[in-house]
C-alpha cells in the first residue's frame, strides 16, 4: 500500500514535468508535420471550398498561365477585377495632383527605374512575362494568381528576360515547380505571399521601407503586435482589406488623418488606417493621461508613438546609397563586399559593382514631420536644380491643415545618376541582353543614353550624380503598448519632436522672456528677503547691545 | 478697547488655507517640472498630478468663494488706505529699529491694509489668471482648430507660466513675512488653532462673551 502511494505521489509530481518536457519538444524547430494555422485575413477567413478537391486543379500543368486559366474557369469575374488594381497596372494617376505614378513610371532612389528594366523588375509584377512594352495588359491569362495565393512556399519567379549572362547565372538551377501542388494549396494571402515582393523592395530584405522585412513572416509580439505569429497572427490583408481585388492603404495617397473611425459594421473596406479598427478614441479612458492621449490623436498619427523604432527584428534597412562608386571591377568583373552584420546574424553587402555603396541601419528612430498624406513625386519629366538635393517624393503638411498629423518617416539619402544638362532624372538601362545594359558593361554613359532613347526622352548626353532624398511613412512594426513612446520622449528639450514646427509643446518650448524675467524675479525676491533679514538681524544686535 | 484671544480663523478657513497651500506646492513642483526645470517626475506623472491638483483647487475655490459671500467674510478683503502708510513704514524702517507692528487686528479686520490688498490682488487677479489660462491650456484639443490656435496657445502658456512665477514670488514673501514680528510660531499658530490677539471694542467683547463664548478666550 505504501509503495503504491509512493508511486502515485511520484507520478503526480513527475507527471506535470513530463508534459512540460513534451510541450518543450513540440516547439523545437523541426519541420512541422501539419501546416501552421491560417493567418487572420478579416471576415473572409475560412473559405467555402477545398481546392485539393477541384478537378480543374488536378489536370496536368506545365506553366503558370495554365493554372491561371484553371482558376478563372471557376472565378469567372476575378480577372476583370484584378486587372484594375495596381499590382497589375503598376500605374496610378493621383486624382489630386494629376501626376502619373506607379512603378511603370516612377523613379526611386534605390534601383532607380523599373521602366525599361521590366525583364528584371517585373518579377514582382503579379503577372507572367512582362519584359518590355509589348506586354499584353488585357490578357487575363497573364495574371499570376499563385504568387499571392499559394501557400507551400515552393513557388518562385525568375526574371522575365535573360539579362546579361553575368546576371542570369544567378537564377539557374532551381527545382521545377510542382504546379498541381501549388495550385491546390491556394488560400487567402499569407504574410509570406505579400512579403515575397514587399519585404524585398529596393533590391533586398527591408532595403526600401524600413518597416517591411522578412522578420514579419513569423514575427514575435515585440516586433508587431498584430502580426504576432503566436498571438493575433494577422495577415497583411487583415488591415489592407480588399474589395474585388482592390486593396486599401496606398502609399501614393495616404489618409494621414482618418476622422471617420470605424464606420458601421462591415462597412469600411476602403482604408487600412488604424482608426478604421481602433476608432477615434483608441485609448481606454482609465486615467487622466489616457484622456490626454485620446486628445493627441488629432495632432499625432498613431504610428508616431506606437512605432518607436523601425528596422527592428534583426533585419537592417538601407539609409544611404551611393551610385557614384558603382562600376568598379576586379579583373574586368563585378564584385561585392560584405561589411555589415545585421541583428539576426546575416551578412549584408556594403558594396556591389552593379549598384554602388550602401549604408545600413537598424532600430532607427524615425524622422517626424507634419504630413497631409499627399506625396509629390519628382518624375522623369520634372526639372530641378542639380546643385541642390532633390526630393524624390516630397510631402506637405502643417499644423493648420486639418488633414495633417505628425507622422514618422524613414528618410533615404542617395547619390544617383541624373541628366546634368537638362536637370532631370534619368531612366537607366540596367537590365538587358544587349551591349548597353549597365548590369553587364558597367558603362553608365551608355546605359543612360539607351534608357532615355528607348522612351524618346530628351537627354543632354551629360550625366552626373545628384543627392536625393526620399521619405517613407512608417506604419508597420507596431510595437506592444508597453513599448510605445512616453510623454517625455517628445515633451522635452531635444526630444523626438524637436524638428517639428508650428506647435507649442510644454516641456519642449519656452518663452525665453518669461523664463528670464521669472527667474530674475524669484532670485531678486530672494535677495531682497535676505537683505531685509540681514538688516533686521544686525539692527536687532545693535538694539540689544544698546540695552546692555 | 481690550486685546483678547479671539478665534479669527474658522475651521473651514484653516482647512482652506492648508489644503490650498498643499495643492499650490504640488502645482508648483509639477508645473515647473512640466516646464522642464526639473525631472523629478515623469511627464505623465507630472501632468496627472498637476491636473488633479488643479481640479481639487478649483473645487476648493468654489467652496471658499461661496463661503466668503455667505458669511460676509469677503469684507475682510475690501481694500483700504487707512493705516497703509504705517505698515509700509514699519516694514521699511521700523522693523529695523525694533518697533512693534503698528497694526492691531480688529474683529472685522483681521488683516492689515497691506495684507488685505495683497490677498485681494491674489484673489481677483493672479488666481483667476492662472486658472483661466490653465483651463484653456488643458482643453487645447477642444479649440485647436480655430484660426491661430498655436499662437493663442503660445500666449496662454506665457500667461500661465508668468502667473506661476508671480505666485512663487508671493509665496516667498508670504513665508518671509511670518518671520517678522514676534516669532515664526506666533504667526503660524493662528492658522492652526484659529485664535489670535484681536483688539475688541467693549461692545464686541460683551457680544462675544455672551453670544459666542467658544470664540473668545
Amino acid at each position: 500500500m505504501r509503495a503504491f502511494l509512493g508511486l502515485a505521489l511520484a507520478l503526480l509530481l513527475v507527471g506535470p514535468l513530463a508534459t512540460l518536457n513534451a510541450s518543450d519538444q513540440s516547439q523545437w524547430p523541426t519541420p512541422l508535420a501539419s501546416k501552421p494555422p491560417d493567418q487572420i485575413s478579416g471576415p473572409l477567413s475560412g473559405g467555402t471550398g477545398d481546392h485539393t478537391k477541384y478537378d480543374a486543379l488536378k489536370q496536368p500543368f506545365t506553366s503558370g498561365p495554365e493554372v491561371t486559366k484553371a482558376c478563372l474557369s471557376c472565378h469567372t469575374e476575378t480577372g476583370k477585377h484584378f486587372m484594375k488594381n495596381i499590382h497589375w497596372t503598376w500605374e496610378y494617376r493621383n486624382p489630386d495632383t494629376g501626376q502619373m505614378l506607379g512603378k511603370k513610371h516612377l523613379i526611386n532612389n534605390f534601383c532607380t527605374n523599373a521602366r525599361g528594366n521590366e525583364g528584371m523588375c517585373a518579377q514582382c509584377h503579379a503577372g507572367y512575362g512582362w519584359k518590355d512594352e509589348s506586354f499584353d495588359f488585357t490578357d487575363e491569362t497573364n495574371i499570376d494568381c499563385l504568387v499571392c495565393h499559394e501557400t507551400t512556399g515552393t513557388y518562385y519567379k525568375t526574371p522575365n528576360s535573360e539579362g546579361s549572362p553575368a546576371c542570369s547565372i544567378m537564377f539557374e538551377g532551381k527545382p521545377p515547380i510542382d504546379y498541381n501542388l501549388v495550385a491546390q494549396s491556394v488560400n487567402l494571402p499569407q504574410r509570406a505571399n505579400c512579403g515575397t515582393c514587399h519585404f524585398y523592395g529596393g533590391g533586398g530584405d527591408n532595403v526600401k521601407h524600413g518597416d517591411l522585412s522578412s522578420a514579419l513572416t513569423n514575427p514575435p509580439r515585440e516586433l508587431d503586435v498584430h502580426m504576432d505569429a503566436q498571438g493575433l497572427n494577422f495577415a497583411c490583408t487583415a488591415c489592407h482589406v480588399t474589395k474585388s481585388h482592390v486593396w486599401a492603404g496606398s502609399r501614393y495617397r495616404v489618409i494621414a488623418n482618418d476622422e471617420q473611425g470605424t464606420g458601421k459594421p462591415g462597412q469600411r473596406r476602403d482604408v487600412a488606417t488604424c482608426e478604421s479598427c481602433h476608432g477615434n478614441e483608441p485609448h481606454p479612458v482609465d486615467s487622466l493621461a489616457a484622456f490626454k492621449r485620446n486628445d493627441h490623436i488629432s495632432s499625432i498619427a498613431c504610428q508616431t508613438c506606437h512605432i518607436p523604432e523601425f528596422a527592428r527584428g534583426g533585419v537592417a534597412t538601407e539609409t544611404d546609397w551611393d551610385w557614384r562608386t558603382a562600376g568598379k571591377t576586379r579583373n574586368g568583373e563585378g564584385y561585392h563586399e560584405h561589411g555589415y552584420t545585421q541583428g539576426n546574424g546575416e551578412e549584408r553587402y556594403t558594396y556591389k559593382s552593379i549598384k554602388g555603396t550602401f549604408t545600413y541601419g537598424e532600430n532607427l528612430v524615425p524622422l517626424y514631420r507634419w504630413f497631409d498624406g499627399q506625396m509629390d513625386y519628382t518624375t522623369i519629366d520634372t526639372k530641378f536644380d542639380i546643385t541642390k538635393p532633390v526630393a524624390i517624393n516630397d510631402f506637405t503638411g502643417s499644423r493648420e491643415d486639418p488633414r495633417s498629423r505628425i507622422w514618422p518617416f524613414k528618410k533615404m539619402t542617395t547619390w544617383m545618376p541624373a541628366d546634368m544638362g537638362n536637370g532631370t532624372l534619368v531612366y537607366n538601362h540596367l537590365w538587358g541582353e544587349d551591349e548597353d545594359s549597365y548590369w553587364g558593361n558597367y558603362d553608365m554613359g551608355r546605359s543612360i543614353a539607351h534608357g532615355m532613347k528607348q522612351f524618346n526622352l530628351p537627354y543632354s548626353g551629360e550625366y552626373g550624380f545628384v543627392e536625393t532624398f526620399s521619405y517613407w511613412p512608417i506604419t508597420h512594426m507596431v510595437a506592444p503598448k508597453e513599448e510605445a513612446l512616453a510623454c517625455s520622449d517628445c515633451h522635452a528639450e531635444n526630444g523626438r519632436l524637436d524638428g517639428v514646427t508650428g506647435i507649442y509643446m510644454p516641456g519642449r518650448d519656452h518663452n525665453v522672456w518669461v523664463d528670464t524675467i521669472g527667474i530674475i524675479a524669484v532670485i531678486g525676491t530672494l535677495f531682497v528677503i535676505l537683505g531685509h533679514a540681514l538688516i533686521r538681524f544686525f539692527s536687532s544686535m545693535k538694539t540689544k547691545q544698546g540695552q546692555h | 478697547m481690550a486685546i483678547r484671544r479671539v478665534r479669527i480663523f474658522t475651521l473651514f478657513e484653516r482647512f482652506w488655507h492648508w489644503s490650498q497651500m498643499f495643492l499650490i506646492v504640488v502645482l508648483m513642483i509639477t508645473g515647473f517640472g512640466l516646464h522642464g526645470f526639473h525631472h523629478l517626475l515623469t511627464f505623465e506623472q507630472a501632468v496627472t498630478l498637476h491636473t488633479l491638483a488643479a481640479f481639487s483647487l478649483l473645487l476648493l475655490w468654489a467652496f471658499s468663494i461661496f463661503w466668503l459671500f455667505t458669511t460676509r467674510n469677503w469684507r475682510h478683503f475690501i481694500p483700504t488706505v487707512k493705516g497703509m502708510w504705517q505698515v509700509l513704514r514699519f516694514y521699511s524702517f521700523g522693523i529695523f529699529q525694533g518697533e512693534h507692528h503698528p497694526y492691531r487686528k480688529a474683529y472685522w479686520r483681521k488683516h492689515n491694509p497691506l495684507q488685505a490688498l495683497a490677498y485681494l490682488m491674489l484673489k481677483i487677479v493672479l488666481f483667476p489668471l492662472i486658472w483661466v489660462s490653465g483651463l484653456i491650456y488643458l482643453f487645447y484639443f477642444l479649440w485647436r482648430d480655430i484660426p491661430h490656435a498655436t499662437q493663442i496657445l503660445d500666449s496662454v502658456a506665457l500667461i500661465h507660466t508668468g502667473a506661476a512665477f508671480t505666485i512663487l514670488v508671493f509665496v516667498m514673501i508670504h513665508i518671509y513675512m511670518l518671520t517678522t514680528g514676534h516669532s515664526f510660531k506666533e504667526h503660524v499658530m493662528p492658522m492652526i488653532t484659529g485664535f489670535d490677539d484681536v483688539d475688541l471694542s467693549p461692545e464686541e467683547e460683551a457680544y462675544l462673551l455672551k453670544d459666542e463664548p467658544g470664540v473668545i478666550r
